[in-house]
């Protein structure tokens, strides 16, 4: 009788990374159906695309670092990081866009740093930042929305996307009638008010506007599951929503005529999105849960800024890769205070 | 019930596991049939075996006896033969051998004297402390702290809450369940028992939802009779850890014990269930600790539930008890599945703090999962009971970080694994704080080692260094003296032959006039071998050599004389040498006078000139010849060898001595070196004499033995040669050494002068030899340190 010598627990809460990551890329369909359901299929074909690519460039550095294939790719984080960056991207964004983002995210932003859990940064939002760099044009053309109910449709069909995206299959491609996302719009409203702004249908049709809502509230219901299912906890989002509410509701309390309405904040961009999905990536958020109200808060307060006096008219990326670089400093000085301790020292 | 509760940080649900232990009672002890008694079972000193092997024990007889405050005494747990006090295998994480007592029950199970106490709250508390102390009693808990101890807190802490540990949170465990269950009274007679040793104002029991039954047991039991001290019984919420002592004590009190204090520290005290029925049925009964309760549960055992049971049961006899299914049987852990130990060998006995044997399947406890990597998702630091952050604690721990690691309050960790059991990338994390913390007290104690060492080697340095600067300034006192002497020699220049203790010119003249008369005896009893009694060497003297050298050749080496360059080099080095002594030497360094170093030169000149022409190694066949001849002297002279050897280098230091006569010196010297080169004692004896000739030729005979070692090992010359060059350095100084020192009190005896000079010289070498040995001793010490 062979018996098994090992050290305690000798209990386990069932369940591994894999199945963590997992859960994350389901609570995203909500948010994800909704922006199929207005934008197209795009945003599908994009993850889908992704996905493919992160695949094949996490085996790739996997067979390079000699590490087993089976084993590492089950931990489904290559699949999060693809299935992050294809809801990011615009819907239209042309494949080499999305090749480009996908492999610097799983090969530079990942591996290089020493694989999963030693990046330093969201590979996301670093794949992200470098297109949105480097192709700017094509990084801010998003499509103008259309319910896939509505039978004219300026959607593009399956089809018209994928040959769209993929324009060497062939076919017809398709002519996209792109506008700009609320936020962007509201950014460049020029010399407008912003009650002038809202009444002029044709920077942002109230379609588009709810779309956007629509997509935010997706996002949001996915995240508050995971904080049901324990996956994460409610400090990072609800305070950088918080900070960004706070802010928001600041400035346009003594001047709405030039700022944005924090509902325009919460709902019109990618907040929602980047507060439940990205700014929680525990390998780079803050990891005490004092650290996570600060940190939740200083992304909040950052995309707040950068959309307001930055050049883009969204900032969830550059937010949280600023706040990844504080994250550690976080850390180092929210250390809880241990039983019995009288003070964090 | 109403009382205000307070939560700890963390935590976790782990599947409980427990009912398949508590449908049945209690089942009854049985008698194995070995009892293996380990005489460590607690924290602190080991026992003291009070029985040999052979004697009969009887029942409750203490068999082992505390050895010191924090230890526990033994007893026997049924009546039988001791057979053997013997290492044994122990259940311990390290499955460490330790001595066990072995007894072989005989059945009848007969008791031994057994003194109860008749009431409590009449006797005195040290008598209650020590009959707890002398029943064996340590926390059943797990940890298996002296009971006794635990309960005479130090005097000035005043112990307002007695805490009655019930919650039991580790699945699976049910003893302390069933204990409440069956004997509610026990428990409570012995909590008061407790609290009134402590004079405690209030108990708590403090105990987790999940046991109503046993709530509803001690209930009744605080209902039916009104207990002298305060008792309440406290249901707390179920949560793993809520039975860690510092858990429970910030459940019941919202306190928390200091860090690196006890509960003491804040007027609490913490017993277990299973220690309070011990103290109960010690104090009421005079029954020592010889059974405990322990849940044998696992789906490998067909029958599961708690038993009493004797301490030294082998586990091998109460999983068949519990008829084990042995190909089922993957993982034995003894303890609950969350901070207990596997075991990997059923011939371990129980112990006292055996509170469960878990017996598992492959399916019920599966192998650990492959460890993946952090994803830093913090649920350990959620469910840390610590408020530790584990992640860290994790990376410094993995990355030998231990400093890092201490300051993240590594040490706080109680080990309870709640952070393992949520980690979803099935990370030992346990594992690794264990490493962690056995890195460190490593460290720590083998930084200890080396403080304690330094402290012994700075404090006997500075002994050393003490002990030489009194040594010096005993030199320097007699260098002053032998400056003076020097002084006064030059003065009186008076060869007066009257001992005067302090005056070293009167020994210089002695020493003088003695040379003086050993070379006449010398020339006058060796006419036969000195042909020459010139100072120069004798043309005879340099033929023998030459024959000698020719012999050497016919003898199979190849000795050709040394070349002339080798000898003026050595003729350099002895004048180096004679002008190195000058100036290191103190005054008394002037003893070789001028007149001696041109001897030597003109003895070293005479060789120069002589016909040898044929290279060789380093020794001359001629150097050769006149230590044969030095030795035929010696035995010539008088048959005691070592005498002569002495006389002679006596003989040479005088200032009259012939260079000639410093030749023979040296070559018996040479000679006696040989004989006995190994002996220190023997070197200082025959240095004594040596010349700075002596000293160029001993450096070349060292040269050549280098050479012909290096060339010809075989040589058996130069072998011989080997003991006396090695000595050259040892010599040397001793020579100084004997130049330096003052000369000596002239004995009163009928002893000559040269005698005398002799002695003290040898008594000088033998201080400069163990002054030596001293300054090997240290660098040896110094070596060691390092």
């Amino acid at each position: 009788m062979a018996l098994l010598r090992v050290s305690s627990p000798h209990l386990t809460r069932p369940g591994n990374t894999g199945g963590v990551m997992m859960l994350v890329i389901l609570a995203t369909l909500p948010g994800l159906a909704m922006l199929t359901w207005f934008f197209g299929w795009g945003n599908l074909i994009n993850v889908a695309w992704a996905g493919l690519v992160a695949i094949v460039c996490e085996s790739l550095v996997l067979l390079l670092r000699k590490r087993p294939l089976a084993f590492y790719l089950t931990d489904y984080s290559a699949l999060l990081t693809a299935v992050l960056l294809g809801i990011s991207l615009p819907p239209l964004a042309p494949w080499w866009l999305t090749l480009v983002a996908t492999a610097f995210a799983i090969i530079v932003a990942k591996h290089l740093y020493g694989g999963m859990g030693q990046n330093p940064f969201n590979p996301a939002m670093i794949g992200y930042a470098l297109v949105l760099i480097a192709f700017p044009v094509e990084m801010t053309s998003w499509l103008a929305p259309q319910s896939l109910a509505m039978t004219e449709s300026q959607t593009p069909g399956f089809m018209e996307t994928l040959t769209t995206i993929f324009p060497f299959i062939g076919g017809e491609s398709f002519d996209a009638v792109t506008m700009a996302t609320p936020l962007d719009a509201f950014k460049h409203k020029g010399g407008l008010t912003a009650e002038e702004f809202w009444s002029t249908e044709l920077a942002v049709s109230s379609q588009s506007w709810r779309a956007w809502q629509m997509a935010s509230l997706g996002f949001l219901l996915g995240g508050v599951y995971l904080i049901y299912r324990k996956i994460f906890t409610w400090h990072i989002p609800v305070s950088m929503l918080a900070a960004m509410a706070a802010i928001s509701v600041i400035f346009w309390a003594t001047d709405p005529s030039s700022y944005a309405s924090p509902e325009l904040h919460l709902l019109g961009g990618a907040t929602m999105l980047g507060a439940f999905f990205i700014a929680t990536d525990p390998v780079t958020a803050a990891t005490s849960l004092k650290g996570k109200l600060y940190y939740g808060a200083g992304i909040g307060i950052l995309v707040y800024l950068i959309r307001n006096w930055g050049n883009y008219p969204d900032a969830v990326a550059f937010a949280v890769l600023l706040m990844n670089f504080v994250a550690p400093l976080i850390d180092h000085y929210t250390q809880p205070r241990t039983y019995g301790h009288k003070s964090t020292k | 019930m109403s009382r205000q509760l307070f939560d700890f940080h963390g935590g976790i649900h782990p599947p409980e596991n427990k009912t398949q232990s508590t449908q049945t009672a209690i089942e009854p002890c049985f008698i194995p049939g070995k009892l293996v008694l380990p005489l460590q079972q607690h924290i602190g000193q080991q026992s003291k075996p009070l029985v040999l092997p052979g004697d009969r024990v009887l029942k409750g007889q203490m068999i082992a006896a505390s050895d010191g405050y924090v230890s526990a005494a033994l007893h026997a747990p049924t009546s039988g033969t001791v057979t053997a006090i013997t290492a044994h295998a122990l259940p311990h994480p390290s499955g460490l051998t330790e001595t066990c007592m072995i007894i072989d029950p005989d059945g009848k199970d007969e008791w031994g004297e057994r003194h109860a106490i008749a009431d409590y709250r009449q006797a005195d508390k040290e008598i209650l402390l020590q009959q707890i102390r002398d029943a064996g009693i340590t926390g059943l808990g797990g940890a298996g702290f002296p009971t006794a101890v635990k309960l005479n807190p130090s005097e000035d802490l005043r112990i307002d809450t007695l805490i009655l540990n019930a919650a039991e949170c580790e699945p699976y465990i049910t003893a302390d369940d069933m204990l409440m269950r069956e004997r509610a009274n026990e428990v409570v007679a012995g909590l008061q028992i407790i609290a009134h040793i402590l004079q405690a104002e209030q108990c708590l029991i403090g105990i987790e939802d999940n046991k109503p039954e046993a709530i509803k047991a001690l209930q009744d039991v605080l209902d039916a009779e009104q207990q002298e001290i305060p008792v309440r019984v406290v249901r707390i919420p179920t949560k793993y850890p809520s039975g860690g002592e510092k858990q429970l004590i910030q459940i019941l009190t919202g306190k928390e014990v200091p860090n690196g204090g006890i509960p003491a520290d804040i007027g609490i005290v913490c017993q277990n269930v299973g220690t309070a029925v011990a103290v109960y049925r010690a104090v009421d009964h005079g029954e020592p600790l010889i059974s405990r309760i322990t849940t044998l549960t696992g789906e490998a055992l067909d029958r599961q539930g708690n038993i009493e049971v004797l301490l030294g049961t082998p586990i091998k006899e109460l999983l068949s008890h519990f008829e084990v299914d042995p190909a089922q049987l993957h993982r034995l852990v003894m303890g609950g599945p969350m901070m207990g130990f596997t075991l990997t060998d059923t011939d371990l006995p129980v112990v006292k703090a055996t509170n469960c044997i878990l017996a598992a399947t492959r399916k019920e406890l599966p192998d650990p999962a492959p460890e993946q990597a952090c994803i830093r998702c913090g649920m350990c630091a959620e469910a840390c009971p610590a408020s530790l952050l584990p992640q860290q604690l994790y990376w410094f721990s993995k990355s030998r970080e231990f400093d890092k690691a201490l300051s993240h309050n590594l040490l706080d960790c109680i080990e309870c694994g709640a952070c393992s059991y949520v980690c979803p990338s099935n990370i030992p994390l346990v594992q690794y704080y264990r490493f962690a913390k056995g890195e460190i007290r490593h460290e720590e104690h083998e930084r200890t080692a080396s403080d304690h060492a330094r402290q012994r080697f700075e404090a006997r340095q500075a002994r050393l260094e003490q002990e030489e600067a009194e040594k010096e300034a005993k030199r320097k006192a007699r260098a002053e003296a032998a400056a003076t002497a020097k002084k006064a020699k030059q003065t009186t220049k008076d060869d007066s032959a009257e001992v005067d203790p302090k005056a070293a010119v009167i020994q210089a003249a002695l020493e003088r006039a003695q040379a003086r008369k050993a070379q006449k005896a010398a020339q006058t009893d060796k006419p036969s071998t000195d042909e020459t009694k010139s100072a120069a060497m004798s043309a005879v003297e340099r033929a023998k050599a030459k024959k000698a050298q020719q012999a050497d050749a016919k003898e199979g080496a190849e000795k050709p004389v040394l070349s002339a360059v080798e000898r003026a080099k050595a003729r350099q080095a002895a004048q180096n040498q004679a002008a190195q002594k000058e100036n290191n030497s103190n005054a008394a360094s002037d003893g070789l006078s001028a007149l001696e170093r041109a001897k030597a030169k003109r003895s070293l000149n005479n060789e120069t000139a002589s016909p040898d022409e044929k290279a060789d190694k380093p020794l001359s066949a001629l150097e050769r010849a006149k230590a044969k001849r030095a030795q035929q002297v010696a035995t010539d002279d008088s048959p005691e060898a070592p005498e002569s050897v002495e006389a002679e280098p006596q003989a040479t230091t005088s200032t009259g001595l012939s260079a000639l006569e410093r030749a023979k010196a040296k070559r018996a010297a040479a000679e006696s070196d040989a004989a006995s080169g190994t002996e220190a004692g023997d070197q200082a004896q025959p240095s004594t004499g040596l010349s700075a000739l002596e000293r160029a030729k001993a450096k070349r005979a060292q040269a050549a033995e280098q050479a012909a070692n290096q060339d010809e090992p075989d040589d058996k010359d130069s072998a011989q040669q080997k003991a006396p060059g090695t000595s050259v350095l040892e010599r040397a100084k001793a020579k100084r050494a004997a130049q330096q020192g003052e000369p000596s009190e002239a004995a009163e005896k009928p002893m000559t002068a040269l005698e005398r000079a002799k002695a003290k010289r040898a008594q000088q070498a033998s201080e400069q030899a163990e002054a030596a040995s001293e300054e090997a001793q240290q660098a040896t010490d110094e070596e060691k340190g390092d």
